[in-house]
């Protein structure tokens, strides 16, 4: 009656989400009682399976087939299901990223198990099951009973943190029945080594209010001092000053960061939809009455051009550069 | 080749949410709705598509799981351009049960492409694509950021970690959309306008589903802490602001 997590991988490693991952299903499996079993699927090294144990993970599965090597989500789906069903799994954790919400709705069907989506906080209560998620595009939040005897829990990335709980964990590799993909996949376009905005705990953004795709020097060199990723609004993705990759926002991508720096972004809904989750905002903008000052802990009124290479400056000084 | 697209009947994205019945419902007062921003964008490009002679798409029909309150922004999508659209007549409860009205529509009426957005912009479940396509036992392609049609083949462009990926998959399948799909989501010209007042909405009637969740309560955001000004002579004092308060740098 295992918690069960999925944990995917990248080319055999895992990153921060996936520790975060088994971290949160470690807490739910002690709320419940029970253990965790992380499951994931590819080739993988003992070594790298064993750091799930690290944050929680009793058991680790490592499923293998040649059929898996892309994701294709119907087979991922029946993958996991098998997993979870010879795990008598009660709960299922999964990342609300681009692959798990390619499965974890298909599992859903599957296993009838009732999904709750963009999960920022451990369970509420266990009877009735009550989980807390994101609703009306941030606007709000959600108490949502998961009725039924198995549920799905599709966690926000970066919204609980890591703990170690080191567990004597068990590495097991299996095969899995599975038939051949649907899937067929002509062409990858990938780069490799770049930290993701979805993973960067700190990102430095630039609006409008950069008036020029010039301009964007000190947002990247301040992106680059913190260790962070650089984002933008969507006017500036629009009009090709930026990547389309860096568009946050309702209709682009959705982070949470622990600090999120927007300059010359005025804090239109749209936007603030995407940012919403950070722990912390900085505003950088001309205009005191501009929204964005309303989610912001910190502000500055005035102009980017000026104040960006001061503040870029300070952060050298104190990181020694 | 037939097209449908599924279509959410959202508040328009700029409304401020509020609750009422002890924060059990929206406030339905004064909300503006709209067609989810996703599905006027999957929209447009299945418009796109049918444009485009060589594709071979013949027909473009949207379908909505609501009440008759809803009709308006099905009118919408007609105005816009769909060729026809089912309405299955149910107050939706979740994903869940949309995602199995909605197979029993594909069924009934069988599509070659079955578009849905990434998220409804209400209930933020992402769940209604891959549920639906779950149902009918047919693949799913999820953050689809581009969708073609080459010599009769579906090709489609996804979003993955650092970059993307060109797939093709057999029809019929669901394409479950994100950014990139279309540029600008098309407007509803005078004429469509007209047009769309004679354009059929077929009527299906509810098939007996459980829901598995229920939003039980809504509450607003924390409040976040109140803005710290600094001087924009000084920017440094931020950066000792953020060191010594939030320890994040
Ligand atoms: C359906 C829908 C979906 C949308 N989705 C998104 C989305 O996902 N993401 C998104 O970002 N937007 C989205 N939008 C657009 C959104 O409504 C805003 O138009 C957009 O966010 C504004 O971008 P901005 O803040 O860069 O520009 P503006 O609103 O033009 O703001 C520029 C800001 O810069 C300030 N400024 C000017 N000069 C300076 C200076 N020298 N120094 C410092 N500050 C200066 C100004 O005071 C102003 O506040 C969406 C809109 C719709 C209708
Ligand atoms: C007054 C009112 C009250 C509601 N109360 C609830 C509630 O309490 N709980 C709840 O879960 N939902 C409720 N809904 C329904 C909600 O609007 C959605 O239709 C449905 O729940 C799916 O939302 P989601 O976030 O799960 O969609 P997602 O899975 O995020 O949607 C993804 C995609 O699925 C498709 N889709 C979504 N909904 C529909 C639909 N209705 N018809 C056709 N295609 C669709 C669209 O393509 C959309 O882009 C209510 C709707 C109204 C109007």
């Amino acid at each position: 009656m295992s918690v069960l997590v999925y944990t995917e991988n990248w080319d055999g490693k895992f990153k921060k989400l996936s520790f975060e991952l088994v971290s949160y299903a470690g807490k739910v499996a002690e709320m419940m009682g029970t253990t965790t079993t992380a499951v994931t699927i590819g080739e993988v090294s003992d070594d790298e399976l064993k750091l799930l144990g690290k944050y929680g993970a009793n058991k680790v599965i490592c499923i293998k087939s040649d059929n898996l090597k892309n994701l294709d989500s119907q087979l991922f789906t029946n993958a996991i299901a098998q997993v979870a069903q010879s795990e008598g799994s009660k709960v299922i954790v999964i990342a609300n990223n681009n692959s798990g919400k390619a499965i974890a709705p298909r599992l859903s069907v599957k296993l009838k198990a009732a999904l709750g989506s963009g999960v920022s906080q451990l369970p509420l209560n266990l009877s009735p099951f009550t989980v807390y998620k994101r609703a009306f595009s941030g606007g709000a939040f959600a108490h949502v009973v998961l009725k039924t005897d198995v549920k799905i829990i599709a966690l926000t990335q970066n919204s609980f943190d890591i703990a170690e709980n080191s567990k004597d964990v068990k590495i097991e590799r299996i095969d899995v029945q599975i038939d051949a993909p649907k899937t067929v996949v002509k062409d990858v376009q990938k780069q490799a080594g770049k930290l993701l905005l979805t993973d960067a705990e700190i990102v430095v953004s630039g609006g409008r209010g950069m008036k020029s795709p010039d301009n964007w020097g000190p947002i990247v060199e301040l992106a680059e001092l913190l260790g962070g990723a650089t984002a933008c609004s969507r006017p500036v993705s629009d009009e090709g000053w930026r990547p389309h990759e860096e568009h946050t926002g309702q209709t682009g991508k959705i982070i949470a960061p622990n600090l999120y720096i927007a300059v010359g972004i005025s804090g239109a809904t749209q936007h603030i939809a995407g940012v919403s989750g950070s722990k912390y905002i900085v505003a950088i903008n001309s205009d005191k009455s501009a929204p964005i000052f309303e989610v912001a802990q910190y502000g500055i009124v005035g102009d980017a051009q000026k104040v960006l290479p001061k503040l870029v400056d300070a952060v050298k000084e104190i990181k020694g550069k | 080749m037939k097209i449908l697209v599924c279509i959410s009947h959202v508040p328009d994205t700029t409304t401020k949410v509020k609750f009422v019945d002890g924060d059990t419902k929206l406030d339905a007062n004064g909300i503006q709705w709209v067609i989810n921003p996703w599905d006027e964008l999957s929209l447009t490009r299945a418009l796109e598509l049918k444009d485009d002679a060589s594709t071979g798409v013949k027909s473009v029909t949207v379908a909505h799981v609501g009440n008759a309150t809803t009709e308006p922004t099905i009118r919408k999508a007609l105005a816009i351009g769909a060729d026809d659209a089912i309405r299955v007549n149910a107050e939706p409860t979740d994903a869940y049960f949309v995602a199995a009205q909605l197979a029993e529509v594909v069924k009934k009426e069988q599509f070659d492409i079955i578009m849905c957005g990434i998220e409804s912009s209400d209930y933020n479940n992402s769940a209604v694509g891959g549920m639906l396509a779950e149902f009918l036992d047919i693949p799913s392609v999820s953050a689809v950021s581009g969708l073609k049609i080459e010599n009769g083949q579906a090709v489609i462009t996804r979003e993955i970690d650092g970059g993307k990926e060109t797939v093709t998959v057999p029809t019929p399948f669901v394409a479950i959309v994100q950014k990139g799909i279309a540029k600008e989501p098309r407007i509803a010209a005078m004429r469509g306008i007209m047009m769309a007042r004679t354009k059929p909405i077929k009527l299906y009637e509810p098939v007996a589903v459980e829901s598995l969740t229920e939003y039980v309560r809504f509450e607003m955001p924390k409040p976040r802490a109140a803005c710290k000004f600094v001087d924009p002579e000084n920017p440094k004092e931020l950066i000792t602001l953020l060191q010594n308060e939030t320890k994040l740098i």
